[in-house]
C-alpha cells in the first residue's frame, strides 16, 4: 500500500543534550511523493531547545564560508556514502550521490531553517538523490521507498535455527562482510533504506521518519520486517551445525 | 500471550522501549517459548553484527578526491 503525506507536524524535545525533533505524519492512501527539503523549513519549532553545533557552522556556511562547510563535510561524508550504497548498491552511484548530495545540500543551505537537525536535513536529500540513481540504474523505472514494502517475508519468523554461539567467528573479516552486503542487498530498498538509518546509522524511529517523509508507525513496521528478514537470511551462514557438518 | 502478541512487541524490547508490566509478559512469554527466545536472540545478533562492521568503507584517498570536488564547486558557487 502507497501513502501520501496529508499533515506534518513537529515536536522538540531535548536528548542526550541534542535537540530532536519528531516529524509525524498522517498519511492516507495514494502515491509517496518525496518531500522536498524546503517543506520543513515552514514549520516552526517550539519549546526550550539547546544548540546543536552544526548550526554555528550552518550559518557560517550560509554567509558563503567554504571552510565550514568543509567542517560539515567531513563530519558526514561517510555517513552519506554509507546510506548511498545502502540503497543504490553501487559504488560508483554512492560517490556521485555524496558530490551530489553535499553540493545540493550547500546550495539549497538557505532554505534550511534549523528545523530539523542538519544531518537528517542532509539524510533526506542523499536518500531522494539516491532514489533517483537507482531508478537510473533500473532504466528509468520508479523507485520509491514504498517499493516491494508489501511482501509477506518476514511478518512470521519461518526459519527457527538457533545460531553458533559466536557466529562471527565462523568466517573471516572480507567473507564476513561479503555475507552482510549480500544479505542487505537482497531486501526491498524500503526495508534496507529504513534498516541503514535506524540500525546501523543509529538515527532515531522520529529522525528516520522524517528523514524518508514516512510515519513512525510506517518506519516502526518496515524495520521489524527488515530485522526479521535479515535474521532469516543470515540463518543460512550462521546457523547451528551437528558434528558430523549437517544442520541441526 | 501468543507468538504473534511477542513478535509485535520485539523491536521495543530490542530498543529496550518497554514498560515495567509488558517486559514482565514479554519475559514471561520467552520462559515459556523457545521459538520466540530463538527469534529475539538471533533478532538481537544480527543488529549488533550490522552495527559492529563496516561494510562500505570510504577510503581516504576517495574521500579526498570527492572533498576536493565538492569544495571547488562550492568556491565557484555550485554553478
Amino acid at each position: 500500500m502507497q501513502h501520501t503525506v496529508k499533515h506534518v507536524y513537529y515536536e522538540c524535545s531535548i536528548r542526550s543534550g541534542v535537540v530532536t525533533r519528531r516529524l509525524a505524519s498522517a498519511y492516507s492512501g495514494g502515491k509517496v511523493e518525496f518531500l522536498k527539503p524546503s517543506v520543513m523549513t515552514n514549520i516552526q519549532p517550539t519549546g526550550t531547545e539547546e544548540i546543536h553545533p552544526d548550526v554555528a557552522l550552518v550559518a557560517r556556511a550560509k554567509e558563503g564560508d567554504v571552510a565550514a562547510f568543509e567542517i560539515l563535510v567531513r563530519q558526514y561524508d561517510r555517513q552519506v556514502f554509507r546510506i548511498a550504497q545502502h540503497i543504490t548498491q553501487n559504488r560508483e552511484d554512492a560517490e556521485d550521490v555524496v558530490q551530489d548530495a553535499f553540493l545540493k545540500a550547500y546550495e539549497k543551505l538557505n532554505q534550511f531553517q534549523g528545523n530539523s537537525k542538519f544531518y537528517t536535513w542532509l539524510v533526506r536529500i542523499a536518500v531522494n538523490e539516491s532514489l533517483m540513481r537507482l531508478r537510473k540504474r533500473r532504466t528509468g523505472r520508479m523507485v520509491s521507498i514504498d517499493e516491494d514494502v508489501e511482501t509477506e517475508e518476514g511478518s512470521m519468523p519461518r526459519d527457527l535455527a538457533d545460531w553458533s554461539p559466536d557466529p562471527e567467528m565462523m568466517y573471516g573479516q572480507s567473507e564476513l562482510a561479503e555475507i552482510l552486503r549480500k544479505t542487505i542487498q537482497g531486501l526491498p530498498p524500503g526495508f534496507r533504506t529504513v534498516f541503514a538509518l535506524r540500525d546501523v546509522e543509529g538515527l532515531s524511529t522520529e529522525e528516520t521518519a522524517e528523514a524518508l517523509g514516512l510515519s513512525v508507525p510506517a518506519v516502526k513496521s518496515r524495520l521489524l520486517r527488515a530485522r526479521l528478514q535479515l535474521r532469516e537470511r543470515l540463518s543460512r551462514y550462521f546457523r547451528k551445525k551437528n558434528i558430523d557438518g549437517g544442520e541441526k | 500471550m501468543t507468538c504473534t502478541e511477542f513478535l509485535a512487541q520485539l523491536d521495543d524490547l530490542l530498543d529496550e522501549k518497554i514498560p515495567g508490566t509488558m517486559r514482565d509478559d514479554l519475559s514471561q512469554h520467552l520462559r515459556d517459548c523457545g521459538h520466540c527466545v530463538i527469534t529475539y536472540n538471533t533478532t538481537r545478533k544480527t543488529i549488533e553484527i550490522f552495527r559492529s562492521h563496516e561494510i562500505y568503507e570510504l577510503p581516504d584517498a576517495l574521500r579526498e578526491r570527492l572533498h576536493a570536488a565538492i569544495l571547488a564547486k562550492c568556491r565557484k558557487g555550485c554553478s
